[in-house]
């Protein structure tokens, strides 16, 4: 039972207030994209044993969706943070860094 | 030998009073205990020893062990609604009239006919089943599941509903202890201060764990630990109570006993609390392990800790003629404790050959013989031990000579309680010197930071001094996995390892040879530790074998997976008061209380009851809903709908965001009025549809199905938050604001207009998919001209506290025009015989909306909407994906909802081929016949073509392909 802490109303959230969305920071492919861009987009999902990017929504909250860096095997959460950003923020992977010094980003 | 009293000893046995006495039913028979007695010492202190019959070989049992860990004293508890099964008797406190019931024996205890697989058990190895009920293949369905099926299974499952009362509760705490002992107390009062607020979890009813009976001073010492946490603030001690679980940042959940067995007080049976704890120490114990020689479940062969618990605790000897078996100092405490108690301890028999500790010192120092280098070839007796056969340990059990005895107290070493360590995602380490799995420090469980949140101290942590005399030092365990060490396998046939489900070495040992190489598979080919205890006793042991018998370390073996809970719990406890009406809420529209009283049969949709049809003096509710309907049709009929969904959405981008939402395009709806709208997932299937209103330059009203309301809601804020969150919009779920009333039929003009109100209702001012603003009979109301029933239709929204005195209003009025209620199912039929589509008939989540040719619906113009990509992939543009038609029965009878349409050829499989399907079918009383709708193949392009339905009983109903549109076609009546 995860504690995941919303970043709109500030309250440390437990699994059962929460709503799971899958990955974060997908981007919406639309009618113009080719068939394996859409398929990529509807289907391929990641599923690292790892640092993971996630939607959560504050369900039985305050209603907001928000996002979370969490590593899926040792359930470390480096951070909660706003939806509305197309990336991590800096200090979200300052912290995953903190402790998995390895780890990269993949954007850019 | 024969088991002789007394049982129960004339002194000692600190957790029990003599002068109250307990009286009980086993099995029929009249037994008394004494006041502090558990079940299990209650029966040895009748001379009971015998208590139950193992699972598969019917083989007599009696007590293993005296605490969580036992695996053969299991009883049928109670009766009727409070009966239980596998209640485990080492750790249930008797209460005075308890019923006892043995299980897993026929007609009785003693003489059990299951007895005879003990005999054929040479024919029952592991992986039985698999290899005798292969062939021929019939016989498995009719023969061998049957006769299976009715000796599988432990104890009987109760019938009647609970009657106790069950609760939970939430705790949070800086630091939660779990395990009551010495290590336990002194974590919690180093925790307490430092002013950390802390809960202490005791399984028992009693504290102390170990330490009051394996240590001299171990009473006091709790004592004085107990006295100090009692005076402090910030420490709660919880006795009776069970953590059976650790999750996912400092989760627990633990079972609090309050009035087990004991209604009569009239407090909650049982209470189940879920703990946040900031840190956790596990302060859990270990647990003894058994020694594996041949018929070592003979009842009598006890692990020799339990021994002196029964001795110590409940002043019961479970024998008079003892025998000590052990490769570790600790179990010489039992001879120790024996010999003050009286009983005549025959030797002790210790498989190492250099014993030179302070405890085996004191054995020496009475004259108890000790045999060492010695093991024991085989236990005689079958009902009770009788005496031992012994061996050399290094040898090959060949009989160097015997004793007589009645009791064999046998100790393996022991094993750290990791299971809650482990839950939750601890790693052990295998520490060679002391021959067990402990938590390995540097891999602990890891909390949200990161970091370590779970600490094991004590025994838990491998440290097995701690309950004991640090003053009297052991000497070293000596690891015995099989005795004697070379023993045939005459022996390790005989030699078991899980007690409950009768795993023997010789069936680990068998796995291994046909490839069962990994633990896991090992343990679900021969049910190793698979039952009710789950392996605690037995696991290591098995591990052990296999690794020998794999020729690896027993590491490389590792351990099977530690899973919650660590002792079984009772679903009535998961549930609590979550049972009956309090299971979910219900919700109720405005005029819930009118359908009740109108003789409403309720239909389930979502949280929220409908009137399914209001079946009248004489009628059933089939009846009614064909009444409803001709009163809808031929004058004016009233649904509540106030359960749909009404979604606001409103702001500068609110129309952007409505044509991304819906297929259609909403941003030109007028001012004023209405129109029907579909909604997609993003691949494309339909989700959901309804009307749409415009209400004002950026307010958009959106009608949704009763079961979709949140779902849409959550699905509108998705988008608007996490995709598209620089457009300004707002939205907003009334559904629960407004009381909607759909007032139906050729006369609901006629009928509206005998009420007071501002709004003109003729056909000319206001036609249909409009709406309008005003008030009726008084009340402020926002009037739709829509409908789903095909008939003039006025859909009335007025504030959810008046709904009740519309409808009423309505029904005054309309007494003369027999205004009727009418209920979902005389909906769903009028629907369609219009052909309508309903969400969750015609639509499964695998339908797009040109399957059901509502292309019309579907805007050419716009760039994108939510689904739209989806819909342009080769599979939905497939022209032979299933369509929705009308269907008509040709000879009269409804269709079988959902059955299937019949193609030439078959499957792969052998099955008749498909091509189309019944998705809603009724009986019209509007037409007087059944129609349908379904999906086929091909089907627009088809009308007129017969089909065939084979039905389950072989017959085969066939029906004709044609138009969905069973009923006004022109649509006059809903233009009107």
């Amino acid at each position: 039972m995860l504690i995941l802490t919303c970043p709109y109303c500030g309250v440390q959230a437990e699994e059962t207030e929460l709503h799971p969305g899958g990955e974060a920071h997908l981007k919406r492919v639309g009618p113009d994209g080719d068939d394996a861009e859409f398929e990529g987009y509807l289907f391929a999902r990641k599923n690292p044993k790892g640092v993971h990017f996630e939607r959560w929504r504050h369900a039985y909250g305050c209603g907001k969706w928000f996002l979370a860096a969490r590593d899926t095997a040792t359930l470390q959460v480096f951070g909660t943070y706003s939806a509305q950003t197309p990336h991590p923020p800096a200090e979200i992977v300052s912290a995953i860094q903190a402790s998995r010094p390895d780890w990269q980003p993949d954007w850019t | 030998m024969t088991y002789t009293p007394p049982f129960r000893l004339a002194h000692g046995g600190r957790l029990i009073d003599r002068a109250f006495q307990v009286p009980f039913r086993f099995d029929g028979r009249h037994l008394r205990g004494v006041q502090g007695d558990t079940l299990a010492s209650a029966m040895l202190a009748n001379g009971q020893i015998m208590l139950g019959r193992s699972f598969k070989y019917h083989r007599p049992r009696g007590p293993l062990a005296s605490g969580a860990e036992e695996p053969n004293a299991l009883f049928g508890l109670g009766q009727g609604g409070r009966f239980e099964p596998n209640q485990r008797a080492t750790t249930t406190a008797l209460v005075p009239g308890m019923v006892l019931s043995s299980q897993n024996c026929w007609p009785s205890l003693d003489a059990d006919i299951g007895a005879v697989n003990n005999w054929l058990s040479p024919m029952f190895p592991a992986g039985f089943y698999y290899k005798t009920f292969m062939q021929p293949r019939p016989f498995w369905k009719h023969v061998f599941e049957p006769i299976i099926r009715r000796s599988a299974g432990l104890g009987r499952a109760p019938k009647d509903r609970d009657p106790d009362m069950y609760e939970q509760a939430y705790g949070f705490a800086d630091v939660v202890v779990i395990g009551g002992g010495i290590a336990g107390l002194t974590a919690a009062r180093e925790a307490a201060e430092h002013g950390e607020r802390v809960i202490v979890l005791e399984q028992n009813p009693v504290w102390g764990g170990r330490s009051p009976v394996d240590h001299r001073d171990g009473e006091a010492a709790i004592d004085a630990l107990l006295a100090d946490l009692r005076g402090r603030g910030n420490v709660t001690l919880r006795r009776n109570c069970m953590a059976t679980g650790l999750y996912d940042h400092g989760y627990l959940l633990a079972r609090e006993a309050l009035a087990d067995h004991d209604p009569d007080q009239g407090i909650p049976r049982q209470r189940l609390w879920r703990i946040r704890a900031g840190r956790i120490v596990t302060a859990t114990g270990a647990l003894e392990r058994p020694l594996s020689f041949a018929c070592n479940d003979v009842p009598g062969v006890m692990l020799a800790s339990a021994v002196r618990d029964f001795i110590s605790d409940y002043g019961v000897a479970p024998g008079q003629k003892i025998v000590v078996v052990t490769n570790n100092d600790d179990a010489y405490r039992t001879a120790l404790t024996a010999s003050d108690a009286g009983l005549d301890v025959v030797a002790i028999i210790d498989a190492r050959v250099d014993v030179s500790g302070e405890l085996p010192q004191a054995a020496r120092a009475r004259n108890i013989p000790i045999l060492l280098g010695t093991g024991i070839a085989k236990v005689k007796g079958s009902r009770h031990v009788e005496g031992v056969a012994l061996c050399d340990q290094s040898g090959d059990g060949t009989v160097s000579g015997g004793l007589d005895c009645d009791i064999v107290a046998m100790s393996g070493g022991w094993s750290p309680v990791v299971h809650l360590w482990s839950h939750c995602g601890g790693k052990l380490l295998w520490d060679e010197g002391r021959a067990m799995f402990r938590p390995d420090p540097e891999r602990p469980p890891l909390g949200a930071d990161g970091r370590g949140n779970v600490l094991a101290v004590g025994a838990a942590n491998g440290d097995l001094r701690c309950a004991g005399d640090l003053e009297r030092p052991e000497g070293a365990t000596m690891p015995v996995w099989v005795m004697p060490r070379n023993a045939p396998y005459k022996l390790r046939s005989k030699m078991w390892l899980d007690f409950q489900n009768d795993v023997k070495v010789s069936d680990v040992e068998l796995a291994a040879r046909e490839g069962y190489a990994s633990v896991e598979h090992t343990k679900r080919y021969t049910t190793l530790g698979m039952a009710t205890d789950q392996g605690k006793v037995s696991n290591i042991n098995g591990l052990a074998v296999l690794s020998k018998a794999l020729d690896q370390p027993i590491p490389a073996t590792g351990t099977t997976t530690f899973r919650p809970p660590y002792t079984p719990l009772t679903l009535a406890t998961i549930a609590a008061d979550a049972r009956g009406e309090a299971f979910q809420p219900l919700r109720k529209t405005a005029m819930h209380g009118w359908h009740e009283k109108h003789g409403a049969s309720w239909e389930p949709v979502g949280h929220w009851r409908r009137p399914y049809s209001y079946p009248r003096a004489g009628e059933d509710r089939h009846d009614a809903v064909n009444r409803e309907i001709m009163a809808v049709r031929g004058g004016v009929g009233t649904l509540d709908a106030s359960t749909l969904g009404k979604i606001i959405v409103k702001g500068p981008d609110a129309g952007r965001l409505m044509d991304m939402l819906y297929t259609n395009m909403m941003s030109n709806l007028a001012i004023g009025k209405c129109r029907y709208g579909l909604m997609c997932s993003e691949n494309g299937f339909l989700m959901d549809d309804g009307v749409v209103a415009r209400l004002s330059e950026d307010t958009w009203l959106c009608h949704t199905t009763t079961g979709g309301a949140d779902r849409i809601h959550g699905h509108m804020e998705d988008w608007l938050q996490c995709e598209w969150w620089d457009w300004q919009v707002y939205t907003a779920d009334l559904t629960e604001q407004y009381a909607q009333i759909a007032v139906a039929g050729p006369r609901a003009r006629d009928l509206l207009e005998r009420l007071p109100g501002s709004i003109d209702l003729s056909a000319g001012a206001f036609p249909f998919m409009t709406w309008k603003e005003g008030d009726i009979a008084g009340i402020p109301a926002r009037i739709y001209r829509i409908s789903f029933s095909g008939e003039l239709s006025y859909e009335i929204a007025v504030p959810a506290s008046r709904g009740l005195e519309l409808w009423e209003k309505l029904h005054e009025v309309g007494s003369d025009l027999d205004i009727t209620p009418y209920g979902t199912e005389a909906m769903h039929v009028m629907r369609a015989e219009k052909g309508f589509i309903m969400i969750g008939d015609e639509t499964d989540g695998t339908i797009i909306p040109q399957d059901l040719g509502l292309n019309w619906a579907i805007s050419k113009k716009k760039a994108d909407y939510i689904g739209k990509r989806a819909q342009a992939r080769g599979h939905m543009t497939d022209r032979s994906r299933w369509q929705l038609v009308g269907l008509e029965s040709l000879d009269g009878r409804v269709l079988p909802d959902g059955a299937y349409a019949v193609d030439e050829g078959r499957n792969s499989n052998g099955q008749r081929k498909t091509q189309g399907r019944v998705t809603s079918s009724y009986h019209s009383p509007t037409l007087s016949r059944p129609i349908a709708m379904g999906l086929v193949r091909h089907g627009p392009d088809r009308m007129g073509q017969v089909l065939e339905f084979p039905l389950p009983s072989g017959e085969v109903m066939k029906a004709r392909i044609c138009d969905p549109v069973f009923f006004d076609k022109e649509g006059s009546r809903l233009n009107g």
